[in-house]
């Protein structure tokens, strides 16, 4: 497997001369992986995309596409497919003619041109649309022959920037399944902008995560989510108990926190702590039991601020370990026991379940 | 029990039919407080122009002057064949006629005959003087002032003038007449000038539609390609004309233009042409299309930039994704799409321009003018309502033709003005 299809070496980007909106971009992507760019908006995942595109060119740095060098090739001869977050069919033509027009941009033969057409509408299974215009079309139709669009001239590197903003949330999920599947079964490179941080995790090979121009992690879902390797990572994916404390003890892989309240928590060490600095903790709510045996590590008394229902599970906000707002997720089966707040309970959790992070 | 189910059932009709009436009672409430709001602008419009423009536009078949001062000739001569000489009786008729009417109303039929033949105005008008004194026999007293009133030519005239409706000014505007048999014949071609203008009038428009979107195309769109203060700059020079008068901007063109104006001493002064013999810019078509097509152009800028600016730049972005190189994304892509603007600005443009007056009189030669021209010559020079009427009659017919052909074609659903 190629390692390095896609390549980003130092690569910055300033639109106003002033400052970077990419600042320093280094990303190796495989052959066949399904690459997720997340981050809030302003972040830079979108104008990275748009360099991958050819839309923007990089101020510094390289992009090389399959060993060559694309940052100085226009966009229309770097045969890389594009879905847009409007979609951007083409109004004036119809669903047949916008799947067709890639194809008559390379002067393929009529016969053949209508054939892949068709195959590409037979794979989004809007085979039967052909003669309609897009504006008669649902949302998700629409996405489909974006898809199609994208994928009719077999481009080895599909981007697709949020293409599910747009949609409700079943259609949503349901289309997320969907690109997956298509990914997996057309063997392309995929690389997806998102702001939805589920979307991301569910779909992709890798996630990075973008912040503030820089690429803050790029990692697994699975390696993302459990080992986070900044705050802002563990807060942005997922719900996370940032806890602050000041390092106590450092052993290895592990370590002891102490809390504003005197409470000392173990936990994993994170790269770079040191022994005697500020630190954040990484914690789950649903890594938080309820009345652990007494005598298990990370034992403390919290006092129940609040407790939100949410069908299959119930939020209780409480005050433990000198901070006012820990998160508990509580299946719905232990939901029973609880009556009202103010009322002071145990929680707990194992130290592997809870890591402590270096601050920058 | 089928009884109760029958009652419920005539109970939910008649309530049905209540909340029907009900609905429609309130609907037309709200339509009527609607109507009343915009009364004043339907007077307004009902007063000053459909009411005008209907009553010009009837003058061009309007024939009644005839008939109204000639009652009793139109009665003797409506049993008359044609062919033969006419008795007494209807020479009779004739001279009571002549006699009672006042000498303005027989100058008015006098002119009116003179457009079938000339030389009839000032023939009638001897007639009518000398007649007033004249007693029977009317037919001898007749043919004493003139022979032809002895042949039926003339009388065949006078019957052809006759009826109250006429299509006399519509052929005339086509260069067509009828002849003395009745018949729908073409004008003789040194007679003919009509068609000629009516031809050179939608040359001119298209001309300077053309004209206008060659160059209002690429203006609009760098300014929806702009941002900020440069787009509402350009938008403002795009604008400017209409803050000076049409009057002075066609005359600006005059100073500019002309033999000794500035362009030809620009270019004598460049050594670019002799100064002897400067060109001919002004008094002719080149000035008419320069300066029509100048005052034109925001008309066509204007809808094309609005369209313009709603096309989302991440087509353009799609289409060369896609593989498309700028030229074809342009062609596939961004001119389909700002068709809308092109089509509003150019019948926007073409109909102002079919309507021309005052430029074309000012910068153009005698060879320029338009149909407006005429239109004005006939109803201020010679005061000839019928063929000005009849001349607009056309042009309006022209533009409704061209509106629907184009509805046809483009959809006036499609049009985008503002």
């Amino acid at each position: 497997m190629n390692e390095r299809f896609i390549a980003f070496e130092g690569v910055r980007k300033s639109y106003d001369g002033k400052s970077y909106v990419v600042r320093g971009l280094d990303l190796n992507v495989a052959r066949g992986e399904f690459l997720t760019l997340l981050g809030p908006s302003g972040s830079g995942k979108t104008t990275t995309l748009m360099m991958l595109a050819g839309f923007e060119a990089p101020t510094h740095g390289t992009i090389t596409l399959d060993g060559n060098r694309i940052d100085s090739v226009p966009p229309h001869r770097r045969n890389i497919g594009v879905v847009f977050q409007n979609y951007a069919l083409f109004p004036h033509m119809t669903v047949g003619e916008n799947v067709a027009f890639p194809l008559k941009m390379r002067r393929l033969g009529k016969a053949e041109t209508t054939e892949r057409a068709r195959r590409a509408l037979d794979m989004v299974r809007m085979a039967s649309f052909d003669t309609r215009r897009p504006n008669q079309l649902s949302g998700g139709q629409q996405q489909r022959i974006a898809l199609a669009r994208a994928l009719v001239f077999e481009p080895q590197l599909v981007l697709m920037d949020e293409p599910l903003g747009a949609l409700d949330k079943q259609l949503r999920e349901h289309m997320q399944l969907e690109i997956k599947h298509l990914h997996g079964r057309l063997g392309i490179n995929v690389v997806y902008v998102t702001h939805d941080q589920s979307e991301a995790l569910t779909m992709s090979d890798r996630v990075g995560v973008f912040n503030d121009g820089t690429l803050q992690q790029i990692a697994s879902p699975h390696a993302l989510y459990e080992a986070p390797a900044n705050p802002f990572v563990a807060t942005f994916i997922g719900e996370n108990n940032a806890i602050s404390g000041e390092v106590v003890e450092l052993a290895g892989q592990n370590c002891r926190i102490r809390t504003a309240d005197g409470s000392v928590i173990a936990a994993l060490a994170g790269d770079g702590l040191k022994q005697g600095a500020r630190t954040t903790l990484v914690l789950r709510p649903e890594r938080i039991t309820l009345s652990p045996p007494p005598g298990s590590p990370n034992r403390f008394t919290a006092k129940i601020e609040e407790l939100i229902y949410h069908g299959d599970h119930l939020r209780l906000r409480v005050k433990a370990c000198g901070c006012d707002d820990v998160r508990v997720k509580v299946p719905a089966a232990q939901a029973q026991s609880f009556q009202a707040s103010g009322t002071d309970i145990a929680i707990g959790w194992a130290p592997e379940d809870c890591r402590a992070l270096a601050l920058a | 029990m089928a009884i109760t189910l029958t009652d419920e059932v005539v109970r939910n009709a008649v309530d049905t039919a209540a909340l029907t009436r009900r609905l429609r009672g309130l609907r037309r409430k709200g339509q009527m407080r609607a109507l009343l709001l915009i009364a004043p602008l339907m007077f307004f419009l009902l007063a000053i122009f459909v009411l005008p423009i209907g009553m010009l536009l009837t003058r061009s078949v309007d024939n009644s002057e005839v008939a109204l001062t000639l009652p009793n000739t139109v009665n003797a001569l409506a049993s008359w064949d044609g062919a033969t000489v006419p008795d007494e009786a209807i020479y009779a008729a004739f001279a009571a006629d002549l006699k009672a009417s006042p000498r303005e109303d027989v100058a008015e039929v006098a002119k009116r005959l003179n457009y079938y033949e000339t030389g009839m105005r000032s023939m009638l008008l001897k007639t009518a003087r000398t007649v007033r004194n004249a007693e029977a026999s009317y037919k001898d007293a007749f043919i004493a002032i003139d022979e032809q009133w002895g042949t039926p030519r003339y009388w065949r005239i006078l019957k052809q003038a006759m009826p109250e409706l006429t299509d006399f000014y519509l052929l005339a505007a086509l260069d067509m007449s009828r002849n003395e048999a009745g018949a729908i014949a073409a004008v003789a071609p040194e007679n003919a000038v009509h068609v000629d203008v009516l031809l050179r009038t939608f040359a001119v428009s298209a001309s300077v539609t053309l004209l206008c979107l060659l160059l209002g195309y690429p203006l609009a769109a760098l300014i929806a390609r702009s941002q900020g203060a440069v787009a509402n700059t350009l938008l403002i020079l795009v604008l400017l004309p209409f803050w000076t008068s049409l009057l002075v901007r066609t005359s600006a063109w005059v100073v500019l233009l002309q033999s000794r104006g500035v362009v030809n001493s620009a270019l004598a002064w460049l050594g670019l042409i002799d100064p002897s013999q400067p060109l001919e810019l002004i008094y002719n078509r080149i000035g008419v299309l320069v300066a029509m097509t100048h005052i034109l152009l925001p008309f066509m800028v204007l809808p094309i930039y609005s369209v313009m600016k709603s096309i989302p730049p991440v087509y353009l972005r799609a289409a060369s994704s896609l593989g498309a190189p700028p030229l074809s994304a342009f062609w596939r892509i961004y001119l389909p799409m700002s068709m809308p603007g092109v089509s509003a600005g150019g019948l926007l443009v073409f109909i102002l321009a079919l309507g021309y007056y005052i430029t074309p009189a000012l910068v153009g030669g005698p060879r320029d003018q338009m149909v407006s021209y005429y239109i004005a010559y006939y109803s201020n020079q010679v005061t000839n309502w019928g063929m000005a009427a009849a001349l607009s009659a056309i042009l309006l017919v022209a533009v409704l033709i061209l509106y629907a052909v184009y509805n046809r074609i483009v959809g006036i659903d499609r049009l985008r003005i503002g």
